[in-house]
């Protein structure tokens, strides 16, 4: 319609203006369209991953290679921007605990935003942009040079070999990926107390675990294994599903890292709901 | 198509009626992607031991054919029987099963590019559960030396030329000796020397194995090594059907263009 539009020498019609409210109102049913065809495939995919899961055979070797790949090979990253964000935090707070005469409080209280809250969704989304990015681009590209047609032809399920084994990897490592980098943030934190006032390792962790609850560690663990399975999920989803050639490799990297943040930040916001019905 | 069926049952010597012999049979198969049309109204038979290649225009629909006969594409009309099961019917399981009996050459060689040229080849080995590690390596082995590549054991696929590339792939389809071949263009991006190594390693295959192929190609000389019979697909359908020497005599444009 536009088109023909734009080709008539009628001047008032030359101006391609959408004030049309029926072809906007199209357009937002469109996208809604898209939204739901998207999360309806989505849910069936997770449903198959599931299902492909609990049946054997399991592709054991092909889990601790991937569990190898996403964890073992993110680790410098995740301990660099670990050990920076205990050291920002805690040379950020002190000057506030300083003006209410809690110093002494500032071990505590960088403790307990890592543990509870920055490790893990700091840890998720530079996970999101890592792992998420590189399982969506790898699995588009093997989609396009048709390596996952070939499995299939021989008789082997790629689904189980390439999808199961990614997300159960990154269910698992994501969670050790983030105790790991909340230790050394506890330890950056330690060094940065250091700078100003001179506190033991002993009296530092000393006074973390003392304000530590069980309700802060319990629910922070748990949720790092849900930001770690949609971080594998949504990369193998949309690699996957990739369709449309060497374009859609670089599509397929890009709205993994998109829509894995995007679902680590909702994830988390549910779970302090959560928690916060229950203390 | 009758001396063909009559020469087979001579060759293998047994009382094979036709029923037992028909490898993969497809009737009025049509297939379209949206509104495109690649297959209309495409019947063929294909006899055990026969190999028959299959001609025809670049983007006129001879890899999606074969696609088709694997379930790596679903079917709009008609049927598909390979080895004597209707493919759309097929349950996973079964599906499976009957893939491991048909090999399957990629145009684009479609090796994992994570692994290894020997990882690439043990792969479809995985299948075969009580195989020891010694017996694979044997198998590996001597599915590279047919293709002439020993010594590319320990490479990554992005480190070999396109053409051994290919060659890897069409061992890596060897390796199980399946029963049917489906080869989309064998020969495509190798030197002469070579295409032509792999024009007879394909007829070795079937003579050693007795084995049934299809094979999609451009190349003459590979069809004329090759084939027992060939058809020559046109407008989505079988325009032309015989062995070389009928088809290189044919009157038909369309037909004579490839033979020039
Ligand atoms: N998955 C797909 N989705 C949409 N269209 C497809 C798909 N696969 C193939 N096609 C279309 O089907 C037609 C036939 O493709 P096919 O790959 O079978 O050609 P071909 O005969 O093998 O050609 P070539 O000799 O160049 O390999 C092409 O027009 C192609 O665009
Ligand atoms: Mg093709």
């Amino acid at each position: 319609m536009e088109i023909e539009k734009l080709n008539t020498d009628d001047e008032d019609a030359a101006i391609p203006v959408d004030n049309n409210p029926e072809t906007s109102r199209n357009a937002v049913q469109q996208t809604l369209m898209d939204f739901f065809m998207e999360v309806t495939l989505l849910s069936k995919f997770t449903a198959r991953f599931f299902k492909q899961a609990i049946i054997p055979p399991y592709e054991l070797k092909e889990f601790l290679k991937q569990c190898y790949i996403i964890g073992y090979k993110s680790l410098p990253l995740v301990g660099i921007t670990g050990f920076i964000m205990g050291v920002v935090l805690t040379i950020q707070s002190r000057p506030t605990l300083a003006q209410f005469g809690a110093e002494s409080w500032l071990p505590a209280m960088v403790g307990i935003s890592i543990i509870r809250e920055i490790g893990p969704v700091i840890t998720a989304l530079i996970c999101a942009g890592k792992v998420g990015s590189g399982i969506g681009a790898e699995l588009a590209s093997m989609k396009v040079t048709e390596q996952i047609d070939a499995m299939e032809v021989s008789g082997i399920n790629p689904f189980k070999y390439i999808v199961v084994t990614r997300i159960l990897a990154t269910t698992l490592m994501i969670p050790i990926l983030v105790i790991i980098s909340d230790a050394i943030a506890l330890g950056g934190s330690l060094m940065a107390v250091n700078i100003k006032s001179d506190v033991s390792f002993n009296l530092f962790f000393g006074h973390v675990f003392e304000k530590l609850e069980f309700m802060d560690v319990i629910p922070s663990v748990i949720k790092t294994f849900f930001f770690g399975f949609a971080i594998g999920l949504v990369g193998c989803f949309k690699g996957y599903n990739s369709n449309k050639g060497t374009e859609g490799v670089g599509e397929s990297a890009n709205s993994s890292v998109v829509f894995a943040s995007l679902l680590v930040f909702i994830m988390d916001m549910i779970a302090v709901q959560i928690t916060s019905l229950f203390s | 198509m009758e001396p063909i069926i009559e020469k087979y049952n001579e060759s293998t010597k047994g009382a094979i009626n036709q029923e037992q012999s028909l490898m993969v049979e497809t009737n009025h198969l049509a297939k379209s992607f949206g509104s495109k049309v690649v297959l209309k109204d495409f019947t063929m038979k294909l006899y055990k031991g026969e190999n028959l290649v299959i001609l025809g225009k670049s983007g006129g629909g001879k890899s999606v054919f074969i696609k088709l006969l694997v379930r790596l594409l679903d079917i709009d009309e008609g049927t598909v029987k390979v080895l004597g099961k209707d493919v759309s019917t097929l349950s996973d399981d079964e599906l499976n099963e009957l893939r491991q009996k048909v090999g399957f050459l990629f145009q684009s060689a479609a090796l994992y590019d994570s692994m290894s040229v020997r990882e690439n080849l043990e792969f479809p080995l995985r299948v075969m559960k009580d195989l020891k590690n010694e017996e694979k390596d044997q198998l590996v082995k001597e599915a590279l030396d047919n293709v002439g590549l020993a010594d590319a054991i320990d490479k990554k696929p992005s480190e070999l030329s396109g053409g051994m590339r290919k060659r890897i792939g069409l061992a890596r389809t060897l390796i199980l000796k399946p029963e049917i071949i489906l080869y989309d263009e064998p020969t495509t991006g190798l030197d002469p020397i070579t295409s032509k190594e792999i024009s007879k390693l394909i007829l070795e295959m079937q003579k050693k194995y007795n084995t049934t192929s299809i094979i999609i190609t451009h190349d003459m000389e590979c069809a004329k090594i090759t084939s027992n019979r060939i058809i020559v697909l046109k407008e989505g359908a079988v325009g032309a059907e015989g062995n070389y020497t009928e088809l290189a005599k044919s009157e038909d444009a369309f037909v004579h263009s490839f033979f020039e």
